[in-house]
């Protein structure tokens, strides 16, 4: 028998646990699939986008992970602290747990804290409690200035400050104080986006609503009492509500086990997903290092190289499928229409005209997600 | 050019673009006044993109070498 122990059940790890089970069917030998995590639910983050403006709630974003999850996969609820990988162990604040293969999908954390005065100053939607606090702050401006800016590279979801920027925009509109409300997009380099052509969508769509923007606008400090953002480059910009895309960095659990970077993202092999240093270590999703966008459909794809990697090695074939990158986004040009991106290592993204069609598409899919969990779609 | 060396030098070689650019913004973030920091990139968009960052953020460009399939572009950090 294999045991195959996953670490975090976001969309990664459920994707990976759930896909094992189905194949695990058909196999000669056992697999026993494992999945700790430190909550007993899973939860729906791009749905936060939605809620600061009230069209996506609380309990929609949620679901129990023993709905979620295959039920042959054994589900343990706890802190997992260290990778002790010299004993192929998982140490967790409650116990141990052994296995022969290790999933990693750990995702990434939000630390605003890392800003100095950004937690006093600054509001986000990456969190439910920080998107709450922006929904009432959204729900009650008449007027003043509304600054969006990125604190830190890499961050979740790559192309959520044009999204909330522009949601934003016919949001203020439908509230009927758009006018009285000036919006201030800031990016740290010297276009609106790090994707070449997203940078073009959005300069253009940007110019058409009146949406002020500056670049090279790297924020080293929010002074909460004046109200004002201080950047690297020398700008001094006011706001009344500034909504950050806060700093990221990885989960603790790879600071303490010695397998990431600076920034605790873990080193990752671009192609087979096997975590540095380790044949039977393999990394998924916001906690690699890799070049990528930290998003749901990159887990997702991912989660499909993993499974058929390990089934490959159990079965005696070795690495039998290689990522390249593949990366697909929904971009929210408004309340009423979106496009998307599709790319990958070798095909830069192109995104198409935004239309209603794909606007309805995405929010078909904020309900459809639990069968992407589920392994189903 | 007399040859300045560097005290820190970031080798974000095989990372594309923007991640030179923030590596050195992480740098410059972090490193003391006067510092010299010398980025290598394998990204070619990098040779121009960090020369106009450093001329808006107001420090001094060293200079920008093309060597063997990469560029060493080196920064001093005046502020």
């Amino acid at each position: 028998m294999k045991r195959v122990v996953i670490v975090g059940s976001g969309v990664g790890g459920s994707v990976t646990a759930n896909l094992l089970a189905k194949k695990a069917e058909k196999l000669e030998e056992d697999i026993e699939i494992t999945v700790i995590n430190n909550k007993d639910y899973i939860f729906y983050e791009p749905g936060l986008l939605y809620l600061i403006f009230n069209r996506m709630h609380e309990k929609e974003l949620k679901r129990p992970l023993n709905s979620i999850l295959n039920p042959k996969v054994k589900l343990i609820i706890d802190e997992a602290t260290k990778i002790d990988a010299e004993n192929n162990t998982v140490v967790t604040k409650n116990g141990k747990v052994e296995y022969d293969y290790l999933v990693v999908a750990t995702g990434a954390k939000v630390v605003p804290e890392e800003l100095p005065g950004l937690k006093e100053g600054g509001d986000w939607f990456y969190t439910l409690e920080g998107a709450k606090r922006l929904r009432e702050k959204l729900a009650k401006i008449r007027k003043g200035r509304i600054v969006v800016g990125v604190a830190g590279i890499p961050h979740k979801c790559p192309v959520a400050p044009v999204e909330v920027t522009l949601m934003l925009h016919d949001y203020l509109k439908m509230r009927g104080v758009r006018d009285n409300v000036e919006i201030f997009y800031t990016y740290p380099i010297q276009r609106l986006h790090s994707l070449e052509k997203v940078a073009e969508l959005a300069k253009k769509l940007y110019d058409e609503k009146g949406i002020k923007y500056e670049t090279f606008f790297n924020i080293t400090e929010v002074d909460a009492e004046k109200k004002k953002i201080i950047t690297l480059e020398g700008s001094e910009v006011e706001y009344d509500i500034f909504i950050a895309i806060p700093p990221h960095k990885g989960a603790d659990l790879i600071f303490n086990s010695g397998i990431g970077d600076n920034g605790g993202w873990v080193k990752t092999h671009r192609n087979t997903l096997k975590v540095e240093g380790f044949d039977n270590i393999y990394a998924l999703g916001d906690a690699t290092n890799l070049p990528v966008s930290k998003a749901g459909s990159v887990a997702h794809f991912e989660a499909e190289v993993v499974v058929e990697n390990i089934v490959g090695d159990i079965e005696g074939f070795g690495v039998v499928k290689n990522y390249n990158g593949e990366a697909f986004c929904f971009i929210e040009t408004g309340f009423n229409e979106a496009t998307y991106i599709k790319f990958d290592f070798d095909n830069p993204p192109v995104p198409v005209k935004p239309s209603k069609l794909i606007h309805y598409t995405k929010i078909a899919y904020n309900r459809l997600f639990w069968l992407t969990a589920r392994g189903v779609m | 050019m007399a040859e300045v060396k560097p005290d820190k030098t970031i080798d974000a070689r095989g990372a594309l673009c923007p991640g030179p650019l923030m590596e050195l913004i992480k740098a410059i973030k972090e490193e003391p006044v006067g510092t010299v920091i010398e980025v290598l990139s394998s990204d070619k968009g990098s040779a121009k993109d960090i020369p106009e960052w450093v001329k808006k953020a107001g420090h001094e460009l060293v200079g920008v070498f093309e060597k063997e399939g990469y560029w060493s572009i080196v920064v001093k950090k005046t502020k």
